[in-house]
């Protein structure tokens, strides 16, 4: 029974989750525990990879916007990645890129934490 | 002659597990009335909210309560009704999301509600005595193809 999973990696002081699957009511406590480990470990330079999720719903996006508060308080943030349009619109509608950094490539992403911005 | 609207109904419980069969139920049917990839992702989201929200204010997370979907298809009008006997929820109490505001308070409600009238054509919502409560999304096959892009 597993119609979402998280892949976490880390490398040059970034941790990326990689998303697959269905992100929906029924799995976004999935992610809401990976997002509570980072931060209990104090990991706050995350980049979430969405090349393999195929369906976000607003329980999906409610859990980036409960961590990105406290993740940006501690110099941190939460950049995404990799959306195909379908999850791309979502976020879109409900007015997302004004407040996240979405980019296209991962490693654009990881690039950013890295110039040392955040 | 008055054609007859097809109409086919499923029944789920009140659990987060049954979104996909859900999900999977409104994707054929959108499919098969002809709409486009998009549209179909649209109504499949909308109604996936529609009973997410069910589950959450209407049950309350109470696992074995009903969800009933009928899917109305008639000429260009496709039609979802979703039914439920849980709390009245008002949504014209809710205001659309302000996104800033809810970052800095942690909050969460509203996107769903949002999304649905974003997703739709037609968003109407029937409370009736006893705890009926029905929400009606519609989705016309045509209006994107006729209406002149902006």
């Amino acid at each position: 029974m597993s119609d979402f999973k998280i892949h976490h990696r880390e490398g040059e002081g970034v941790n990326v989750l990689e998303l697959k699957g269905y992100l929906d009511a029924h799995t976004a406590p999935d992610l809401e525990n990976a997002f509570q480990q980072l931060l209990t470990e104090k990991r706050y330079r995350i980049v979430v990879n969405f090349k393999d999720l195929s369906y976000i719903s607003s329980a999906g996006l409610g859990v980036f916007m409960a961590y990105i508060e406290d993740v940006r308080k501690n110099k941190g943030d939460i950049k995404l990645t990799n959306m195909t349009a379908k999850v791309y619109n979502v976020f879109d509608l409900l007015g997302f890129p004004i407040l996240y950094e979405i980019y296209k490539d991962e490693k654009e992403a990881i690039g950013k934490f890295k110039d040392g911005k955040k | 002659m008055v054609e007859m609207a097809k109409k086919i109904s499923k029944t789920v419980l009140s659990r987060t597990d049954q979104l996909l069969e859900v999900r999977d139920f409104v994707s054929d049917a959108a499919r098969q009335f002809g709409f486009s990839e998009e549209d179909i992702a649209n109504i499949v989201l909308a109604v996936d909210e529609a009973c997410t929200n069910i589950i959450k204010h209407a049950y309350q997370y109470a696992p074995d309560k009903k969800i009933f979907i009928a899917i109305l298809r008639n000429n260009g009008t496709f039609e979802v009704r979703i039914k439920d006997n849980g709390k009245i929820f008002d949504p014209e109490a809710l205001k659309a999301p302000d996104l800033k505001r809810n970052l800095s308070h942690h909050r969460r409600g509203g996107l769903g509600v949002y999304l649905m009238r974003k997703l739709m054509d037609k968003v109407e919502y029937n409370f009736e005595a006893g705890n009926n409560n029905e929400v009606s999304l519609v989705k016309f096959l045509s209006k994107k193809h006729d209406s002149p892009k902006k």
